[in-house]
This record gives C-alpha cells, structure tokens and sequence, in this order.
C-alpha cells in the first residue's frame, strides 16, 4: 500500500449553449436594469497607455459558415508587457487597462470586435521574450470544452520567428492560422473550428 | 504571498488537463458539436504567466442583488414564480484548497423550462419577474452562495425528443486564466439526467456526478427556501516552482 495523493478532479466542462448571453452579456441581450453594464464590455480608457488597435473577426464551422451565438474572452498584457492581475510578478501593470475583454459576435454577421492596445512582449517561463500575443478563449453551443488559442500580429515578424510557443507547433504550415494580418489599426483573427485551415487550439 | 486583495498570488504551473475527464470536442449525440469541432490535436502548451495570469473582479464590481435571482429582475415588492431555492458550495482547486475573490456567473431558464432570449421560442410563457441572470464572487475560503428558483426541464431540437434536465450554467474564473471553465449544475434525482444527450458527452459516471448538486435540509431557509450544495473544482497549481524560486518565497 502507498499514501493516497488526496487530489480531487477538476469539475467536467460543459457547453455554453445557446443562451451563454444571459449570463455573460444580459445587457447586450435585453435584460437590462440588473446589472449596470457588461463585464468586459471594453478594456481602455482615454488614459490607457500604447498604440490603439482593434482585433476583429469571425468563428467559422466546418461548413465555413460564421457562428452566430458565439463568445470570446480576450486576456493579453499591457503595452509594456504586464498582466494587470494579482499574480504579475513583475511590477504593476497600467491602471487603466483591464487586460480582460469579452464580446459576443454579432447575431447577424458574426463579427466580433474588441477595442484595445497592442500588448507588450512577455516572458517564456525560461526567460525569453514571447512575441507580442493574446490568449483568446472560445465558447459556444456545440463546443464542449472552451477552446483556447493565441493570436500573433502580422507585422511582428521577427519576434514571432523567435518565439518559443509558435516554435512548438509541429506542422509549420499551421502557424499562420495564430498570425493576424493588419489592415489599418484593425487586425483580423478569423477562427476556423475545422478543415484546412483548422486554428491551433492549445492544451494550456 | 497575498496583495491588497487578498488573493493568493499564484505559484507554479498548472496541473495538466485531464481530457478524458472532460467531454470530446467531437460528440456526434449532441449534434451541434458535429461541424465545431476540432479535428486536428491540440497544441500542449507549459503554462506561461499568460496562462497563470487571469483578470481579478472586486466585490465592488457586483450590485446588492446580483446574487439573488428571485428579486432582481422583479418588481418591486415581487418575486419570480417557481420552487425557491438557494444554491450553494466551495470553489477549490484540486489540492482541496480554497479558490478566494472569483466571479461565478450562472444563467438559466425560468421554473417553465423558457429563457429570456430572443432564440427561444419555446411555448412555455415567459415570468415577467424573471431574468435568468445572477453572479457572486466567492468569499476567504472560497465559499459561495445564490438564491433562484429551480428552472424547468425544456425540450430542444437534437433528436427527435430530447429533453434538457433542470440545470443551471455555470461560469468560474480562477486565479489564472488557464482554469476558465464554463459547465452546467444538475439536480440529484433528476431522471432527464442520464437521458440527456449533452450530459452524455461525459464518458465517466463518476465525472457526471460531480456536476449533480445534493438536495442539502441542512442549509435550507426554513419556511423560504430548500437548498442545494455544488462544490466546483479547478485545476490545481504545482506547489513547487523551482525555476523561479527567490528568497522568501
Ligand atoms: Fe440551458
């Protein structure tokens, strides 16, 4: 016999379903007066520090057809690369930046849209910098399990050669589906659940 | 190892996921899932502070009754239709401790099994006195409590008759973003349980039973409310972070 290791199960996921914007978005979806806005509703001020840009797109299915009741949650750091949450070690992020964004994607188009600021480079556990990043978490009815990825910027060429988690992605061809092209201040992250251009998903 | 808020700051990477725990993305039951699922394998990924790292929501964020959905769409003076309840548990992590300072969020339909959304069409009426939305965060040692009514089972296009059990969605933050995790709570004796196609996208009973809350006569509100405890759990925290270890740490 051996000591048990006493450790409990993480409770199972399930799906957000159809209705996930009562909870996460009641505003947006009509129940006003309960809470006063959407949590998550934008991540900058007019104080904000860095370069202002938006991250917009779509969630395609198999069929490359736009999901309609999808919901993304966004988490990236400051423009000088600190997460404003209690457990950044390095310092104090900029107060007027959440780091945090969530958006349902419009129920007509399928676009979602966040307003924020480019992020600054983060290290890699073993010290090197990362290329600038976002982690963005997906949730929608059909999907069991939030999918979690990263989008990379297009015009961050040489920090996304040289970063460490990119650099894990075996079949190279697959990185460019984490590389959001810009066109203006806007870059453009469309999410493919499926087919050729099927997004890396991470098991963070 | 606490700030100003009181939380724990966080220590070393997560435990990895056990994704046989967890249902497939590809569940051809429920068939929703058939065309979002992904087919390629995910990416492993070692946690990095943009893993470990989550957004942190004060006590100040939330209204007086955000936790309470039984008054706060009614009326003034009124209060939604159904069976009253108070829902109830601990948010741990997997070594059993206490997850301080997190946001749950829930929804959920009316005692009549109907939404307030503009995609629900089913005929079972709306309570004018019923939102379906609350949130709390959760207190030092983790604890977290809500009032509501029990929602209704309702009937949803997949098979031919399918059937959802009462069940309320649940959204947890942790302390890290890595243990974001949306799920749905059951109620114990529920027969649409085992029948419910979404419910069997979970292989393993044993995993399904940690979403089934216990009828609890010890916390209910005598002559108000019968009550339910749901204990949560998120991914645990390796407890020993070598390669950043610093003095006084
Ligand atoms: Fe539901």
């Amino acid at each position: 016999m051996v000591q048990p290791l006493d450790r409990l199960r993480e409770t199972p996921s399930q799906t957000a379903g159809p209705y996930v914007h009562i909870g996460l978005t009641p505003n947006l979806c009509g129940i006003a007066g309960v809470y006063p806005r959407d949590l998550g509703a934008s991540l900058v001020n007019e104080d904000t520090r860095g370069a202002r840009i938006a991250i917009a797109g779509r969630v395609l299915d198999g069929t490359g057809t736009p999901l309609k009741d999808a919901l993304l949650e966004l988490w990236q750091a400051d423009a000088n690369g600190l997460y404003p949450a209690p457990g950044e070690p390095r310092g104090r992020a900029d107060p007027h930046f959440a780091g945090w964004g969530r958006a349902a994607v419009d129920a007509q188009s399928g676009e979602y849209r966040f307003e924020t600021i480019k992020p600054g480079r983060v290290p890699f556990p073993d010290g090197r910098p990362m290329a600038p990043h976002v982690t963005v978490w997906i949730v929608a009815r059909g999907i069991n399990l939030g999918l979690s990825t990263r989008m990379y910027f297009a015009d961050e060429e040489a920090a996304n050669a040289e970063d460490p988690v990119l650099a894990r992605i075996e079949h190279r061809h697959r990185v460019a589906t984490l590389i959001a092209p810009r066109d203006g201040d806007t870059y453009r992250f469309d999410i493919h659940l499926q087919g050729e251009r099927e997004t890396v998903f991470f098991d963070i | 190892m606490s700030d100003d808020s009181g939380r724990r700051r966080p220590q070393g990477g997560f435990y990895p996921r056990d994704l046989t725990w967890h249902p497939p993305a590809f569940t051809p039951g429920y068939k929703t899932s058939v065309l979002r699922a992904p087919q390629k394998a995910l990416v492993a990924l070692d946690s990095t502070l943009s893993e470990t790292t989550g957004p942190a929501f004060g006590h100040d964020a939330l209204g007086p009754l955000d936790d309470d959905l039984v008054h706060n769409f009614a009326r003034s003076g009124e209060s939604a239709i159904g069976e009253r309840i108070v829902v109830h548990g601990r948010l741990v992590d997997e070594n059993g401790r206490g997850v301080a300072g997190a946001l749950i969020e829930v929804w959920q339909a009316n005692a009549g099994g109907r939404y307030r959304h503009r995609k629900d069409g089913y005929l079972a009426p709306l309570d004018g006195n019923f939102g379906g939305c609350g949130r709390t965060i959760t207190g030092p040692d983790g604890r977290y409590a809500f009032r509501t009514i029990r929602p209704g089972p309702y009937p949803w296009p997949n098979g031919p008759n399918d059937w959802r059990p009462s069940h309320i969605h649940f959204s947890v933050f942790g302390d890290g973003f890595a243990q974001r995790l949306i799920t749905q709570m059951y109620f114990e004796g529920d027969p649409l349980i085992p029948r419910c196609p979404i419910v069997r996208t979970i292989a393993d009973p044993a995993a399904v039973a940690q979403l089934v809350a216990a009828l609890d006569m010890a916390e209910t509100l005598p002559m108000d409310a019968l009550a339910y405890k749901f204990d949560i759990v998120l991914r645990g925290r390796r407890s020993t972070p070598f390669e950043n270890r610093r003095e006084g740490n």
